[in-house]
């Protein structure tokens, strides 16, 4: 049953992504599809530690940080081939979120919030303040664009493909965890780590794992991230990030893989649409902020979601008559 | 590593932890009523700041008055905030109202920015500058101004907590809404009283820190930041914990920056947070808690 | 009692809370195969013995021997593994998952396969999935379930949700469960039915049962042994009809209760 939910919804996605270049071809809308697409890679992640595990870290924005910058540093200061920059940027994150997660997550929910924002506190604090190696402030620059295999992903469309396929991948193999014994185990994590426990669950393992998948994730963001503006600062990893981060999960819908694509779209999309209310755009996006949480207690997947039953009733009804 | 010195970074890292100890306070008051985080905190405390110096400017006010003002409005804006964004959403996840709280910080930021500008502010000292020097070290009035205030603040709330009607019935909803409630308490009202006193009590925390530190529209970011730190650092739900968790936190700070390194003085807070979450997660004060099933 | 049969073994346990010493001395034994209740006035020590037994709280003294391994150190998760698998006083189904979903949960390490399994979606993944389904299934039949398989779990009223957490327990096909008031809010012909299930239980898959229960009509019925607890000590252990004769018991408990 939910496998084939899935199946139907992932179609439906890569038809989507596969089609949107067509309809929207200014290269400005493509521009904010590369990054919504980004951002979403690390969101699907997230959402998988917050919405299924329901774990919290409001430090997630650093795991882009460290794989960005770690990739930025090595190949534009050390020459390494790209691809080998961005394993490298999600081998640190990963033993970064090891080392954190291993004392974090032995703590209750509130704590590990703390605990993961502070770590992202000083993820950012440390980016900002270590100039030789990073820039500081004013951001390191002349990252090379993205290549593989001998091609380099040189124009916006071939990087959106390019975003569009790792995000795929992504969300396949969150939709495969999810649809599994693991997910199962996750979603027990989240409801009552007692009871997991005693269904012989190693509940500490379990959100250990799903930490460090959630990073690596992030990680690769951070990469393609980094190889598509060739140009990084700290600003984009502080907090104000993580906390996007965070929001985008939610509002999208935490307890859907596809909470986090829809969240990670809709809000990267947002700002740059109320950009062009130039200083009322602070307002507008804190009000959007509260009224789809009043209005959209399960995200805005579930509001898709009651609407499309909604139709459907009346559709229904009609038919009945 | 002198008196002077040490005592200096005493001195000023008590004056900011003031402030941190207060913002902690109104988080705690809020967490108390209504289970919720609130991350407008830090707002309350940047309008405390910004709007006093708005008043003082625009209508020709002494600067008494303006303080006065500038607390009262924020105060309202407390209020505002409950009625219109929390009240609605009574019984929705905590998750969902902290996301609200959120929106709400970012909405009284937004406004802050339009009609109070981008610029950085400064109140002047409420008695002068004439520094008093005790012991090697240099201390300004202002600090203790500070220190006078933030204690008068402190016993006051305690006063109200533990004598009067209203601060026992708000305990009351802290330790257990339902019951409150049962023997009727208004419980929407409590929930409206502990968003006032956090938002007057975080613009107190603001107003008297801006002449030392001055402010502006984004203050609010940082220090709501290192008062949630303070508060898990005294131990989230006791209210002295997390006034006592601030001068820790902007004592250590200042000593951090001092001896070590001010680059990273703001990573300090975060630092000690962490290093108390991982050997004492309850906080300094609070219970170590047995887990029964 | 035949140590031979002796599956679980509880020989001497102290827990102390603070300053309480909520258990003392406690010595008490399920024999394979036997349905044994744990009674006692309400403060007793009894969900603090189940929480002991099953690795949630430490014990300060004593040892908790299961199929005459000595599991005092060993963790939750393990002791699971070994096959003891337990309920809760205060509802704990998974309130994210189906019906179906929490019962397959309960076969966690019964049908294995790797992460990488799922990700890649082998055919293993396929073949274990279809066993753990089966499994669950052929439970929620045990326990009379089998219509509600696919509704939200919190969707069940409040009896059937105790049968789900029934019917998870022993889809890991355990060696022992530890029931913890599984009668706690049920009415009295669903009560009956309760009874019956766990004496199922027992009968049909032959697993052995520890029960800590209120009501004494279900404890009298289906107990093999009873073990008396007050204020954290044992005072009495025997047959139902030792028990319900047992002036100390009387005194302590039977003589106030429905």
């Amino acid at each position: 049953m939910e496998g084939r939910k899935s199946i139907i919804s992932l179609a439906v996605f890569i038809v989507a992504a596969a089609g949107f270049p067509w309809i929207l071809t200014n290269e400005y809308y493509i521009s904010i599809l590369i990054l919504a697409g980004i951002t979403a890679i690390g969101v699907v992640g997230l959402n998988l530690l917050l919405g299924f595990a329901g774990q919290i870290s409001l430090g997630h924005a650093a795991f882009f940080g460290i794989s960005a910058y770690t990739s930025a540093i090595l190949t534009t200061n050390y020459g390494f081939p790209v691809l080998a920059g961005i394993i490298a940027g999600i081998i640190l994150s990963a033993v970064v979120a090891f080392l954190i997660g291993m004392p974090a997550l032995k703590l209750r929910a509130l704590s590990l919030a703390m605990a993961t924002l502070g770590f992202g506190l000083i993820v950012y604090i440390f980016l900002n303040e270590t100039i030789t190696l990073t820039g500081g402030p004013s951001g390191f620059v002349g990252i090379p664009r993205f290549n593989a295999l001998g091609y380099e992903f040189y124009s916006d469309l071939a990087y959106y493909y390019l975003v569009a396929g790792v995000l795929t991948v992504v969300i396949v193999i969150s939709l495969n965890l999810i649809n599994s014994r693991a997910g199962r185990a996750l979603k027990a994590i989240h409801s009552s780590e007692n009871a997991a426990r005693v269904m012989g669950i190693n509940v500490f393992r379990f959100k250990l794992f799903v930490f460090v998948l959630s990073a690596v994730f992030a990680a690769i963001a951070g990469g393609l991230y980094a190889h598509y503006l060739s140009f990084v600062a700290p600003s984009s990893f502080g907090f104000h990030a993580s906390l996007q981060l965070i929001v985008m999960a939610i509002l999208g819908g935490m307890s859907s893989v596809w909470g986090g694509v829809i969240g990670a779209l809709f809000l990267t999309a947002m700002p740059e649409f109320l950009r062009m209310y130039e200083e009322l755009e602070t307002i507008l996006y804190g009000l959007i902020l509260i009224l789809c949480m009043m209005f959209m207690p399960q995200g805005l997947v579930g509001g898709l979601a009651k609407l499309s039953v909604y139709i459907s009733d009346r559709l229904f009804r009609r038919r009945l008559k | 590593m002198d008196l002077g010195s040490t005592l200096q970074y005493l001195i000023s890292g008590l004056t900011v932890g003031s402030t941190y100890g207060l913002t902690a306070l109104g988080f705690t008051i809020i967490f108390n009523a209504t289970r919720v985080i609130n991350f407008a905190q830090g707002e309350f405390v940047m309008l405390g700041g910004m709007l006093a110096v708005y008043f003082a400017g625009a209508f020709n006010i002494g600067l008494i008055p303006a303080i006065l003002l500038a607390v009262a409005c924020t105060t309202l804006v407390g209020v505002c905030m409950e009625r219109v964004a929390i009240r609605p959403v009574q019984g929705a996840h905590v998750v969902n109202i902290i996301i609200i709280t959120i929106g709400v910080s970012i909405f009284i930021r937004g406004v802050a920015m339009i009609f109070l500008g981008k610029d950085t502010f400064v109140l002047p000292p409420f008695s002068g500058t004439q520094a008093i020097y005790f012991l090697g070290a240099t201390i300004i009035p202002q600090s203790i101004w500070i220190l006078l205030i933030t204690m008068l603040v402190l016993l006051g709330l305690r006063a109200f907590f533990n004598n009067t009607i209203f601060g026992k019935a708000m305990l009351a909803c802290s330790f257990e809404q339902k019951a409150a409630h049962l023997v009727g308490i208004s419980v929407d009202r409590m929930v409206m009283l502990s968003f006032a006193i956090s938002a007057l009590v975080g613009s107190i925390g603001g107003v008297i820190l801006t002449p030392i530190t001055m402010t502006s529209y984004d203050v609010g970011i940082m220090l709501g930041l290192k008062g949630f730190a303070a508060c898990i650092l005294g131990g989230l739900g006791n209210p002295f914990g997390a006034a006592a968790g601030g001068l820790i936190i902007g004592v250590l700070e200042a000593l951090g920056a001092g001896f070590i390194s001010s680059a990273f003085k703001d990573a300090f807070a975060f630092i000690i947070l962490l290093v108390i979450l991982f050997v004492k997660p309850s906080g300094i004060f609070g219970r170590a808690d047995i887990e029964r099933v | 009692m035949n140590n031979n049969a002796c599956l679980l073994k509880c020989t001497d346990i102290y827990v102390r809370f603070g300053g309480v010493m909520a258990l003392s001395g406690v010595n008490f034994q399920a024999a394979k195969g036997s349905i044994s209740a744990l009674i006692g006035p309400n403060g007793a020590g009894k969900t603090t013995l189940l929480n002991v037994i099953t690795g949630m709280i430490p014990h300060s003294d004593g040892s908790i021997e299961f199929n005459s391994r000595d599991l005092s150190k060993v963790a939750t998760h393990i002791r699971s593994q070994e096959g003891m698998v337990r309920t809760f006083q205060n509802l704990e189904v998974f309130s994210h998952m189906s019906v179906l979903e929490n019962v397959m949960t309960g076969a966690h390490n019964r049908y294995k396969y790797s992460v990488l399994d799922s990700i890649f979606k082998t055919p293993r993944y396929f073949a274990r999935e279809r066993e753990c389904r089966q499994a669950a299934l052929e439970k929620l039949k045990f326990v009379g379930l089998e219509n509600e398989w696919n509704l939200p779990a919190l969707d069940l009223p409040y009896g059937k949700q105790r049968l789900l957490e029934l019917a998870r327990a022993i889809c890991g096909q355990p060696e022992l469960i530890l029931l913890d008031e599984p009668a706690a809010g049920l009415n009295p012909r669903e009560t009956r039915t309760l009874g019956e299930v766990i004496s199922a239980v027992r009968q049909d898959l032959g697993i052995t049962v520890v029960l800590v229960e209120h009501d004494m009509e279900l404890v009298m019925s289906i107990s093999d042994e009873i073990t008396v607890l007050n204020f954290g000590q044992v005072i009495a252990t025997g047959t139902p009809g030792d028990i319900q004769n047992n002036p100390e018991v009387i005194k302590a408990y039977l003589g106030s209760e429905d």
